[in-house]
């Protein structure tokens, strides 16, 4: 069914009855062309593009729980494209092009919001690498804008701009197409769109080992459904890339960290944009629901525990306070935690390994979700040609060997 | 917040020490470039029994060796630096225990 306005009514006056499932939920088969482990925004999109843009859709999409269930549903939805390192901006820069026509591409609403991100600058330092990076962005054709406190407040009034906090507001960068979308939406739209064009959504199937030939190249993974062959696979896992690569005998320059997530109760609009504290972390957006989305920190320890410390997430609201002092009294609703796999230069890894007919899409970090249509496009291109996209070429597993790293942890333009 | 049992002080919250990520790496003595790149940027990052290191910054100051289960959290020994490895069959004992 193709949602239009005329869908909309005909839903309106049939009571909401009128939606078929958004997407087949079939037996898996006992042969794919591509395999992609993990059905998250990352997999799901790149089955998507196999099938648009190279015609492959004999494909599966596999996922040890349900699709979306990682840390696309988890994570604070924000959606920018002003990294540092030229590599960087032209994948992100690539991804955030995509995310404005998204919704008419897959026919589906993600709500993307182009409401501006800002980036706080608190000394001396901060404001030597913000400026850095605006002028970094503008050479690659990101905007990116400096604004003065004063300005600061003006796009987002409830700012406290007051001198005598403790870290006191310097200025701040402005991406004004930067934003927002509904993650669910994006995992949900790239299912539907994809499954329309014949790719099998496997839920609740996890992969438990990888079978390679006498040669090594990887043939089939076995799975909790049964065996599936496939001509190649793909892994998408997020935090459980290590765990899947290490069925293939692989070690990943990866190691996994619970990120956390919070969201208070709901309240009318009040905050019109998303803010971002690199230096006292914090970052914050308000949803359609009325929620303010929260973004904490990672734990300090590798762990797979899907919570993460509470004294991570109160220094984060040590901050919000702060820097907003009207949400001082706002009841926090729920807190969570996803597992994010971090890379060495905090970029992540897209392409080929030292297995043939295996490829990695992994070490997204604390940084996925605003990548996804992007990563999903280069990665498509990856594994349909067997030769990684221009844009996906540098974020090679090869760089850590050739030293050509993309150091964006230094560059301080990622949230941590 | 974790507990941590610093092998010379005794147990202390968490945010008096530093995690210093996978422990008994050790530099090779000779490496070419493959062998170099997996000293310096590849990780076991196993889900379940891991030995860490962490530091004691804010106490002796001292690192210190950690075997902690990823998935509960729970710690299950620490020992000091220099210690040996604890072996596969001790590890599987504690595995299953942390379970």
């Amino acid at each position: 069914m193709k949602f239009s306005l005329l869908s909309l009514a005909r839903n309106a006056v049939s009571g909401q009855t009128a939606g078929p499932a958004q997407w087949r939920s079939p037996q898996p088969r006992a042969v794919y062309d591509v395999v992609i482990v993990g059905a998250g925004g990352h997999g799901l999109a790149t089955a998507y593009y196999l099938a648009k843009e190279h015609g492959i859709r004999n494909v599966a999409v596999l996922d040890r729980g349900w699709l979306g269930g990682g840390n696309t549903g988890r994570n604070t939805t924000i959606i920018r494209s002003n990294y540092l390192w030229d590599e960087s901006a032209r994948l992100y820069d690539h991804a955030h092009r995509m995310w404005e026509t998204l919704a008419q591409e897959l026919n589906y609403n993600v709500m993307f919001s182009p409401r501006g991100v800002m980036m706080l600058a608190h000394n001396v330092h901060d404001e030597q690498v913000v400026r850095r990076h605006i002028h970094a962005n503008r050479g690659n054709g990101v905007e990116n804008e400096w604004l003065s406190p004063e300005q600061a407040k003006a796009f987002c009034p409830p700012l406290n701009i007051s001198s005598d906090m403790r870290y006191p507001i310097l200025g701040a960068a402005l991406q004004r197409r930067g934003g927002t979308a509904r993650h669910d939406a994006v995992a949900w739209g790239y299912a539907r769109a994809a499954s329309a064009m014949g790719v099998d959504i496997l839920q609740n199937c996890e992969v438990q080992a990888i079978d390679r030939d006498a040669t090594g190249r990887a043939i089939a993974v076995e799975t909790s459904r049964g065996r599936i062959a496939a001509g190649k696979i793909g892994v998408v896992a997020a935090g459980h890339t290590s765990v899947v690569m290490a069925m293939a005998g692989l070690r990943m320059p990866l190691e996994s960290y619970p990120l956390q997530a919070l969201v208070s109760e709901p309240v009318k609009p009040c905050f019109p944009c998303v803010v971002m504290s690199n230096t006292i972390h914090a970052y914050l957006s308000q949803s359609y629901k009325g929620e303010l989305v929260i973004g904490a920190g990672t734990d300090a320890y590798v762990s797979y525990s899907q919570a993460g410390g509470l004294h991570i997430s109160a220094h984060t609201l040590d901050a919000i306070c702060e820097l907003f002092p009207m949400f001082r009294r706002m009841r926090m609703l729920r807190n969570w935690g996803g597992i994010v796999d971090v890379t060495p230069d905090r970029s992540p890894v897209i392409g080929l390994t030292p297995v043939p007919g295996l490829f990695v899409n992994c070490g997204w970090g604390t940084g996925g979700f605003k990548a996804t249509p992007g990563s999903g496009h280069v990665f498509a291109h990856t594994i349909a040609t067997g030769t990684p996209h221009p844009i996906a070429a540098p974020f090679s597993l090869e760089r850590f060997r050739t030293g050509r790293l993309i150091d964006e942890a230094a560059a301080a333009a990622v949230a941590h | 917040m974790l507990l941590i049992p610093c092998p010379h002080c005794g147990a202390r919250p968490e945010n008096e020490f530093r995690n210093a990520g996978e422990a008994h790496i050790a530099r090779p003595a000779e490496a070419d470039d493959a062998a170099w790149a997996d000293y310096l940027y590849m990780r076991t990052n196993p889900k379940g029994v891991f030995i860490e290191r962490w530091r004691h910054i804010h106490g002796c100051g001292r690192f210190f060796n950690c075997v902690r289960h990823t998935v509960t959290d729970r710690i299950i020994a620490t020992y000091k630096a220099g210690d040996p490895r604890p072996s596969l069959d001790v590890l599987r004992a504690w595995s299953e225990h942390a379970r």
